[in-house]
């Protein structure tokens, strides 16, 4: 008991508590309405093309002769993330190219891109690893003050227009046959992608940033009926795995971005597991009671009926 | 403002074409639709009845030509929560759980309105009970039947008491109960004054409502008036032919072009 509060007196730990807590929260929002629309791995595409901005904002950092280099790192993050998911739902939108094949493009350019810019900027690959893979425990007051700002808009923009974004993403051509803003909306739902992607990317890291908005998603719609009970179930595993994953981290040296995202995975595999015994097993019966039967059978000579 | 005599025009195409993959849908069609009436829309598969409807209601872009709805041209300045919408299917989507009740909500947005208005839930459940799916609210439409996901797609379209109903195939795969509500539902809408375009394969149980038809061919309007009789092969009253049958998919352009130049 001492030893939790003392983790929850270390200044440094309670950034990283509210960091994990915020991204816990807004990244599986974002998930449920990338689940709908069949681009689970769009948060992937963005992380890729992300660290292209990250070492963007290193090379005009250092230009700059800004102390430290990467001061611009997340701005450019942040520049590079929404820009490339506005492109990869333009792409989408025209059908020029399947939505699976533009997403391989920015996967291997932003990789490529990030790895040639920061070798510019006079960094090393190094410099890069704790983008990638996270790096909750350096979370400064200034990218708290990101995190809070950015986590509270895309769970504003999310579940405040919830309904509005459900109805593009779950039938596109009955919205526009509404008159409802289709594409503002589609790009809408890109930029609080990108958003997402910049403030998780401090806490699991850029390449494991798209399990924290899907794999809740996956555990929630096994057993939610509703859409939007399956985004409020997903927010809070979100929240719970974050939380969890990083205090274990606080006792045992291992990485806290790979910690939480296995802990999510471990809890999507005993939920399928339990899937079969939990929910309620629906019992024999006439699925149209309204209906009367379209032929009449005698009860003796219906197959399978035989004891 | 127009006399009692002649009633307001509610849909209106000029010269519409249409294009899609290179090739072309419709080609110079003029259709206006007067406010009450109850117009089908026929045609063999493949002769753009679909396609014309997607148009009118700004789904699919036009190539040339213009649609007005309610007197003003496609976009913006519609009142998009006086036409309501019922399509062929359920879409598929991600495979997220998705209640019937919350299908039938999203048929309270239209237009600017992108939050549900006050008492949204009991309208919404309020339509789902007028086409007699209330019970099933709660469940996943996709664990529904067709016939049920069909219902409940026509529920999202009566939940703004539209002013125009557009519905393409409503009896496709349905079974004769559900046709017959659909018959019903769209009879009384019609009582009420609502303006009906219903794409049919064939007139069928909606034959008795039908004030006018038009026939598409190969892209083109090869009849405006009153309902045609059926090709002869086709008057048997046993021909059966509520079989489901898919759209065909718009021509995509192929990946890639090779020409050979000798």
């Amino acid at each position: 008991m001492s030893d939790l509060l003392e983790m929850l007196s270390a200044p440094l730990m309670q950034r990283a508590l509210l960091a994990a807590v915020l991204v816990g929260a807004a990244a599986p929002v974002v998930g449920t309405f990338l689940v709908q629309r069949r681009m689970a791995l769009m948060g992937d595409g963005i992380g890729h093309v992300a660290l292209t901005g990250v070492a963007l904002g290193w090379l005009v950092g250092s230009w700059a002769g800004l102390v430290p280099q990467d001061s611009l790192a997340i701005p450019g993050a942040v520049v590079a993330a929404v820009v490339g998911s506005v492109v990869i739902e333009l792409v989408r939108e025209r059908g020029r190219t399947s939505g699976d094949l533009a997403l391989a493009l920015m996967f291997y350019g932003g990789i490529a891109g990030g790895v040639l810019l920061i070798k510019v900027a006079g960094g090393t690959n190094a410099s890069l690893i704790s983008y990638l893979f996270g790096s909750i425990s350096t979370v400064s007051t200034t990218d708290l003050w990101w995190t809070v700002a950015l986590a509270a808009l895309v769970l504003g923009t999310g579940v405040g227009l919830r309904s509005a974004l459900f109805a593009v993403s779950h039938d596109e051509e009955f919205a526009r046959a509404s008159g409802l803003p289709v594409r503002a909306l589609s790009i809408l739902v890109a930029t609080i992608a990108a958003l997402t992607v910049t403030i998780a990317m401090r806490v699991v890291g850029l390449l494991l940033v798209s399990a924290l908005m899907i794999v809740p998603v996956a555990v929630a719609q096994l057993y939610a009926r509703s859409f939007s009970r399956t985004m409020a179930a997903a927010s809070g595993i979100g929240v719970v795995v974050s939380v969890v994953g990083l205090t274990v981290t606080y006792w045992n040296d291992i990485p806290p971005g790979a910690t939480i995202v296995v802990l999510a995975i471990g809890v999507y595999a005993v939920a399928a597991a339990l899937q079969p015994l939990l929910r309620r097993p629906v019992p024999p019966h006439d699925p149209h009671p309204d209906l009367p039967d379209d032929v009449e059978l005698s009860e003796a000579g219906q197959p399978g009926r035989a004891a | 403002m127009s006399t009692p005599s002649t009633p307001p025009t509610v849909v209106e195409a000029r010269a519409l074409s249409v294009t899609l993959g290179g090739q072309p849908i419709l080609r110079e069609v003029d259709l206006s639709v007067r406010a009450g009436e109850v117009l089908a829309l026929l045609g063999a598969n493949g002769s753009g009845k679909s396609t014309l409807v997607r148009s009118l209601l700004g789904v699919v872009p036009t190539s040339s030509g213009s649609v007005r709805l309610f007197g003003e041209p496609l976009g913006r300045g519609v009142d998009w929560s006086r036409v309501g919408y019922v399509p062929q299917r359920m879409p598929a989507g991600g495979g997220m759980p998705v209640t019937a009740l919350e299908v039938a909500s999203s048929g309270l947005l239209s237009g600017r309105r992108l939050r549900p208005p006050r008492g949204g839930r009991r309208r919404a459940l309020a339509a789902l009970d007028a086409v007699g799916v209330a019970n099933l609210a709660q469940r996943r439409v996709h664990e529904l039947s067709g016939g049920q996901q069909q219902r409940v797609l026509i529920a999202r379209a009566l939940v703004r008491e539209p002013d125009l109903l557009v519905l393409d195939e409503p009896t496709s795969g349905i079974d004769v109960p559900t046709q017959e509500t659909f018959v019903r539902t769209v009879a009384r809408l019609h009582d009420a004054g609502t303006t009906v375009v219903v794409i049919l394969h064939e007139l069928g149980p909606f034959a008795p409502l039908i004030d006018r038809a038009v026939v598409l061919r190969h892209g083109r309007v090869a009849h405006d008036g009153a309902p045609p009789r059926p090709a002869p092969d086709h008057a048997d009253a046993h021909h059966d032919h509520t079989h489901a049958h898919a759209d065909p998919e718009p021509p995509t352009p192929p990946a890639l072009t090779v020409e050979v130049n000798p």
